[in-house]
């Protein structure tokens, strides 16, 4: 089948060519803008460090491992996060709970010695938190991660169990 | 010259110097603001109430800096040009009217810093000037972008210049003088008693060329060519550094003041009182003495007013189109002057020489 070409471009009316209907037009507008935040305090953007956006709770911020009532992490040391990790940016060192620190029994035998996350390679991806089996690691609603030193990006077990309300 | 003498020159001096560059930095702010407003966003409003002190401490850093002339540069043109960039427009608002007189002590003071007859020719003489802090600073700078950015804004200057020129022209064959007050006066009149019989009214064409070459003449958005930040960086004043380069800053508000009043003088009834201010007049002299000195003083003051309001207008339109209309391409910047602007106003001015010859006594 012959394809038929058509051309849509029509030349300018003569009103259109002398602009100046559109350009009161287009002063128009931008009065409007200005009435807008000069008298009607009407701005799209915030004053930033004083008030904040909400995000919603999907949002996936800054990684914490949950802890329980007795500030004992929830993380097992399963290496299922660990594993799933695309960027691989988890590094976990496993060892055995005490059971003087095991006050809820044989529920928590294995504890992580170290539980480190790059936040530099971490993609915030949440694959991390739909592995984890104990809902133990979580994705926060912290989004404020600037650091001034390479090594403040890597956030330890210390850094992890902060206590986050909510989402954070 | 009489001491009396003196000291009138010197306040009327120092009010419209006064009121000219302490404009300013309230210009700066509200170009700042007012594009905040424009865009939907806050804007500064950190430093003082409302932002207010934000030029204050932008001028403060501009001090503070180290003047530093680059070691290539040709010294004496590299210095003299902001200095005409700030001369010139401060120069040639010395022949703007801004009242008609006040009576002081029995002496009649005309509110106009130089009366002179040639009042127009004066202050395009240092409007024309302004081309020049482009040029020097460009071309003294040994920069290539400098000498790209003077030369877009010179070609742009007088390329406008002409067809501002034919506007004038054509406004000067209507008022038949050359004397800025005298232009004020005749526009005082009123059409069918309230249309006020301003330049606007009686040559609207001439008035739209004038309003678009003051654009382009004060180098603004949307003719800012001298100035491209993404093709030539800063333009002309590249090289300039600290307080050299708060000059020209400085120099493109004043130029903006010294347009509006002149587009305000020429077209919009000048000191000229606004619709209503008569009335105004006569009930403020009620409270007084009622003698006629008194009466013109209060007439002057509000005569000031209303030239005030013209010019803050004028002001606020250019800060307006600034953040409304994108900037033009270079080519269609010279066909705007030389093909559209330059044979209008060429015709207009013919027509209006014809009209004026035949029909006008």
């Amino acid at each position: 089948m012959a394809t038929k070409t058509v051309n849509v471009s029509k030349p300018y009316t003569w009103s259109e060519k002398i602009y100046l209907l559109a350009i009161v037009q287009g002063l128009l507008i931008t009065l409007k803008h200005f009435i807008n935040g000069f008298f009607l305090r009407k701005h799209n953007t915030i004053m930033y460090p004083e008030v904040r956006r909400e995000y919603s709770d999907r949002f996936r911020g800054a990684h914490f491992i949950s802890i329980d009532r007795n500030k004992t992490e929830n993380c097992t040391a399963c290496y299922l996060c660990q594993t799933v990790c695309p960027a691989e940016c988890i590094t976990i060192v496993a060892g055995e709970r005490e059971s003087a620190h095991n006050p809820d029994g044989v529920k928590k035998e294995k504890q992580p010695v170290k539980f480190d996350i790059d936040a530099l390679r971490c993609c915030f991806c949440g694959f991390c938190e739909e592995a984890c089996p104990k809902d133990a690691i979580k994705l926060s609603g912290k989004y404020e991660m600037a650091i001034t030193s390479r090594e403040e990006a890597k956030y330890d077990l210390v850094y992890l169990k902060r206590e986050v309300k909510g989402r954070g | 010259m009489t001491l009396f003498d003196f000291i009138q020159l010197f306040a009327k001096i120092a009010v419209v110097l006064g009121f000219a560059l302490t404009s300013v930095p309230f210009l700066v702010w509200f170009e700042r603001r007012g594009s905040a407003w424009m865009q939907g966003r806050v804007g500064p409003n950190r430093v003082g109430p409302f932002g207010l002190l934000q030029s204050v401490a932008d001028v403060l850093k501009l001090f503070t800096k180290e003047s530093f002339i680059p070691g290539h540069v040709n010294k004496f043109f590299y210095v003299l040009a902001p200095v005409i960039a700030l001369a010139a427009p401060v120069g040639a608002l010395m022949v703007i009217p801004f009242g008609s007189h006040v009576i002081v002590f029995g002496q009649k003071i005309v509110l106009q810093i130089a009366e002179i007859d040639s009042g127009l020719i004066f202050l395009l003489a240092f409007a024309g000037l302004e081309v020049y802090p482009v040029i020097l600073g460009g071309w003294a700078s040994h920069n290539k972008y400098t000498v790209l950015g003077s030369l877009r804004g010179s070609s742009q200057m007088v390329s406008y210049e002409i067809s501002m020129g034919m506007s004038i022209l054509s406004m000067l064959i209507i008022y038949g003088t050359f004397n800025l007050q005298e232009m004020v006066f005749w526009q005082s009149e009123k059409i069918f008693g309230f249309i006020p019989y301003w330049g606007v009214v009686v040559n609207p064409i001439g008035a739209l060329i004038f309003f678009i070459a003051i654009f382009a003449e004060t180098n603004r958005l949307p003719f800012d060519l001298p100035e491209g930040d993404s093709e030539i960086v800063g333009g002309y004043h590249i090289e300039y550094g600290a307080m050299k380069f708060g000059m020209f800053f400085l120099a493109e508000y004043v130029a903006m003041v010294m347009a509006s009043a002149l587009i305000s003088t020429m077209f919009f009834g000048g000191f000229g009182l606004l619709p209503g201010f008569a009335s105004l007049v006569e009930f403020v002299g009620t409270f007084t003495s009622g003698s006629p000195e008194t009466v013109q003083n209060i007439q002057a003051v509000f005569e000031f007013v209303s030239l005030l309001l013209k010019v803050g207008f004028f002001l606020f339109v250019f800060v307006w189109v600034r953040w409304t209309l994108p900037r033009f391409r270079f080519d269609q910047l010279m066909d705007l002057g030389w093909k559209i602007l330059f044979p209008l106003s060429f015709v207009n001015l013919i027509v209006i020489i014809l009209v004026s010859h035949f029909f006008v006594k």
